[in-house]
């Protein structure tokens, strides 16, 4: 069974249609690449799928089950979780502080409840050593390079059992080094049973990490397809419009 | 057993060690600054030393250093609180009258705090969940609360306080162990929020939220009644404040706290608060405002005209963002 599944998911904003009777599945530990033109849906879907806001018409089932989310809290106690384009990170705070932010683990120290710093520090620890990554959880996120701060952003979406993280444009401001690096966080987690929805412009991340691949134009699907049945040449005809559909 | 020993290594890596982590503190420098001039002072004028002007120094900055941890914790947000002065002066009022009218000190403290809470509380709402500027609702309640204080006291001086008149100036004029009530009660709350900032889930909040507001938000951190609450803090703090110094003024007058918001404010940001948000702390307020009082101190003894303290102020809290951004580019 399919582990997310969007049935005519439309979005109106006003008289703009920006999403139209979009349907697709992903499976669990599938690796989805999602892309499109800027304008084309992508960033909506995202955000329907996140909780920023719900589709005007149509379902999503998670697991089954019939969901509809108004915040982005409502999405990640359900398993999803998303990476956001900008991180959503604090600088000014350390690693292991950013993972844990609005879920801070606490301890009781008589009548109070106060930060367990121990307890954060340990477990984002191992939450870097299962992604491969050298970040440490006491750096400041501030000195950190690009592909350390998307381990953070990444160990964030481990700390629940989550089932499917939303990554927008997770390569898109990193050196060429770093986005090796993130293409392999992507890789773990899909190995840990995760699904994960990658929205990228690059062609090259997506064939390289995604096993399917959705493409939006003009907030309609025009393409869903293994990465394997099609090629980097059609994926930029159907995303500018010289193929119509595949 | 080799995996859960490396973990524990990668956990209790640090980026600097303690040393580096101190000497990169902007309160350890205004520390440096201040032990330096007391030093120096202690020298060249006799009268410096003496249990008198000490006494006199430390309570003189209590005042200012109290509002200077409710300020701290505004600017780690990143906003701005200018009504502290007006709301000193309104609690000195409301607080004078209550007891004036014969109540108990306990209802007159009441009034009073309560009062300050209203007005940071309306603050708070207004920043929060109207999203206007910190800066222009302050402001606003800067004179807003200046004009209630007038219009409750019809502009008259309050000197008798009612029946706990003695236990009100004992409040903020006594001393214990020969230290002056307003220091206890600033070190006894630089302690409470140096702990609030480091240990509570509140406190890591108010510092993401000046961190990056956005993201705060979105990981599911509560920021609007965590920005209102900060506004509280604030408030209650000047409440704090004002009664103490009524207290040991032994009257008060609608002008009370008139003009503390810039003083608040230096304090603040000469203690390493950053009005960008993100950074401060609860002994940087302190130590803020003591720097600021040891300053003024000295050039009175140092016989200079007493027209150039606010330059010299001045002086110190341009040095201070100074010091900042060399800071940050170091670091950056």
């Amino acid at each position: 069974m399919a582990l997310l599944e969007l049935r005519d998911v439309s979005k109106n904003f006003g008289a703009i249609r920006a999403l139209d009777k979009v349907s697709f599945d992903i499976e669990p530990g599938q690796a989805v690449g999602l892309m499109g033109d800027n304008g084309a849906g992508k960033s909506t879907l995202v955000k329907i799928m996140a909780g920023n806001f719900p589709a005007s018409s149509g379902e999503i089932r998670l697991d089954g089950e019939h969901v509809q989310f108004h915040k982005p809290v409502e999405a990640r106690a359900k398993g999803i979780e998303v990476v956001y384009q900008d991180l959503a990170l604090c600088d000014n705070l350390t690693a292991a502080a950013n993972v844990f932010l609005g879920r801070e683990v606490k301890r009781r120290l008589g009548p109070l409840k106060i930060l367990d710093y121990a307890a954060m520090y340990a477990r984002a620890a191992e939450l870097f050593a299962e992604l491969k990554s050298e970040t440490r959880p006491r750096d400041l996120v501030r000195s950190m390079s690009g592909g350390q701060r998307q381990a953070v952003a990444i160990a964030r979406t481990r700390l629940a059992n989550s089932k499917l993280v939303l990554m927008d444009e997770p390569t898109v401001a990193i050196s060429v080094r770093q986005v090796a690096e993130v293409l392999d966080l992507i890789r773990r987690l899909t190995a840990q049973g995760i699904a994960v929805l990658l929205i990228s412009h690059r062609m090259p991340d997506v064939f390289s990490v995604c096993d399917r691949i959705v493409v939006v134009r003009r907030g309609r699907k025009v393409a869903d397809k293994a990465v394997a049945d099609s090629s980097p040449e059609e994926v930029t005809g159907l995303i500018t419009g010289a193929i119509e559909l595949a | 057993m080799t995996q859960q020993a490396t973990l524990q290594e990668v956990a209790a890596q640090r980026e600097s060690n303690a040393l580096q982590k101190l000497a990169g503190s902007q309160p350890f420098w205004v520390t440096v600054a201040v032990a330096g001039i007391c030093i120096v002072m202690s020298m060249v004028s006799e009268a410096f030393a003496t249990g008198e002007n000490v006494f006199n120094i430390t309570r003189n900055f209590a005042f200012i250093g109290i509002m200077a941890l409710g300020m701290t914790a505004v600017i780690i947000t990143a906003g701005i609180d200018l009504s502290v002065g007006s709301i000193m002066g309104l609690v000195g009022i409301v607080t004078g009258l209550v007891l004036n009218a014969g109540f108990p000190l306990w209802v007159g403290i009441s009034a009073g705090l309560l009062t300050a809470l209203a007005c940071g509380a309306v603050n708070g709402v207004l920043i929060a969940y109207l999203q206007l500027s910190p800066f222009v609702v302050t402001l606003g309640m800067l004179s807003i609360a200046r004009s209630l204080a007038l219009i409750i006291s019809n502009n008259k001086m309050v000197y008798q306080f009612g029946p706990d008149e003695e236990l009100f100036f004992a409040m903020g004029g006594g001393t214990t162990f020969g230290v002056a009530h307003p220091v206890i009660v600033l070190v006894v709350l630089t302690l409470l929020f140096g702990f609030i900032f480091n240990f509570t889930a509140w406190g890591r909040h108010v510092f993401a939220i000046g961190g990056n507001e956005q993201a705060a938000r979105l990981t599911g951190v509560p920021v609007d009644m965590i920005k209102v609450t900060v506004y509280m803090a604030s408030g209650l703090m000047a409440g704090v404040a004002a009664i103490l110094l009524v207290g040991w003024l032994g009257a008060v007058t609608n002008a009370l706290g008139m003009t503390y918001e810039l003083r608040v404010i230096a304090s603040t940001v000469i203690g390493g608060a950053n009005l960008m948000g993100g950074q401060g702390g609860a002994y940087g307020a302190m130590i803020g405002a003591a720097l600021i009082e040891v300053i003024r101190n000295s050039l009175l003894l140092a016989g200079v005209d007493p027209y150039w303290q606010g330059a010299f102020v001045g002086l110190f809290i341009i040095l201070a963002v100074l010091l900042e951004r060399v800071r940050g580019k170091r670091s950056g």
